[in-house]
């Protein structure tokens, strides 16, 4: 199924929670989403036979200094196509439904987006940090991050 | 340092090897060194290698160690993250005296690629533990770890082992002269 097929499905079904079509070769297209809709979005990718989305590819996010941005690669592998889903939220209040109970590969994707960039995901039954220490402050990958002068008592920049 | 000449030729001196005792046994120390690898990164990849049989590290008579207690150098070969410095720091605690480390690579001499941008990175493993022997290189190749083994061992060779203070205590005064 093209992207174009799915988007108009979406559409159809949930109005105005799907908002945009992009298109813009050479990059992949890919679909705007209200991020209240995504849990029920995704969970109609899955579960209706016409998607049969089984296979979350990826979870990135990207910091636009105004926005966080969150993207979602998802894969049909009887089906063989692929979605990119992108959830736009403001930096005050980055709050994304988690869609760990509907692909289990969320689970550490969205931990690791927490961990760096900050992105809560409402709903994760286990959200902490994944590589950072327990008890680091900040989300290194955000553009206005700054480093620690010192970090138990051990000096970091050089 | 004499004693292997007089291996060569024993009949000379009657049989008798004459040498101090201090020489005897850092001889035996440098050339029985067990280590504790801590592989962090890329630089353990080649010290994989190194430890294979085109390279041989064993022939220093080095074996390697599981833990601490037993080692008597430890190997830092990679990037040490501060999440890993502190555990470093306590394995080293944890070693024996006389205890020695050797720095492997770019990244634990001084941070390498991350110096600048590696919020999460110790710039230098000698920040937390003292280093006896730095080897550079992004990895360096097992050759210059063999040379970095033969600088450790040179190290050990020269050290003081009776009247330790008394004569560290001349070469201080020599030096303020």
């Amino acid at each position: 199924m093209e992207i174009t097929e799915i988007y108009n499905k979406l559409k159809d079904k949930f109005g105005d929670s799907v908002k945009d079509l992009i298109i813009s070769p050479p990059s992949d297209a890919f679909i705007a989403i209200a991020s209240d809709k995504l849990f029920d979005i995704c969970l109609e990718l899955r579960d209706n036979p016409e998607f049969d989305f089984d296979y979350l590819m990826c979870i990135s996010a990207v910091d636009f200094s105004e926005n966080l941005e969150v993207v979602y690669h998802i894969y049909s592998m009887n089906k063989k196509h692929k979605v990119i889903l992108k959830v736009s939220v403001p930096k005050e209040n980055p709050v994304v439904p988690s869609i760990e109970r509907i692909w289990r590969s969320a689970d550490w994707h969205e931990r690791e987006a927490y961990d760096l960039l900050g992105v809560v995901f409402e709903g994760h039954h286990n959200l902490i940090r994944i590589l950072l220490p327990y008890d680091w402050e900040g989300h290194p990958l955000r553009k206005d991050y700054k480093e620690p002068e010192t970090y138990h008592g051990m000096k970091v920049p050089y | 340092m004499g004693l292997l000449d007089r291996l060569d030729n024993p009949y000379e001196a009657g049989g008798i090897i004459l040498g101090t005792i201090e020489d005897v046994l850092n001889w035996g120390r440098s050339r029985s060194d067990w280590y504790l690898h801590f592989g962090l990164a890329c630089c353990a990849i080649e010290f994989m290698a190194m430890n294979a049989s085109h390279f041989d590290f064993m022939r220093f008579g080095i074996i390697p160690r599981a833990t601490p207690r037993q080692a008597d150098f430890i190997m830092i070969t990679g990037t040490v993250t501060l999440k890993m410095a502190e555990r470093i720091k306590v394995l080293w605690e944890q070693m024996a005296e006389p205890k020695y480390c050797i720095s492997v690579g770019s990244c634990a001499n001084c941070g390498g690629p991350y110096w600048q941008y590696g919020y999460h990175v110790l710039k230098g493993v000698d920040r937390i533990i003292p280093v006896h022997v730095y080897v550079p290189g992004c990895p360096p190749r097992p050759e210059a770890m063999e040379e970095g083994m033969m600088k450790l061992q040179k190290l050990i060779d020269q050290q003081a082992i009776f009247r330790k203070r008394q004569r560290l205590a001349e070469e201080e005064a020599l030096k303020e002269k």
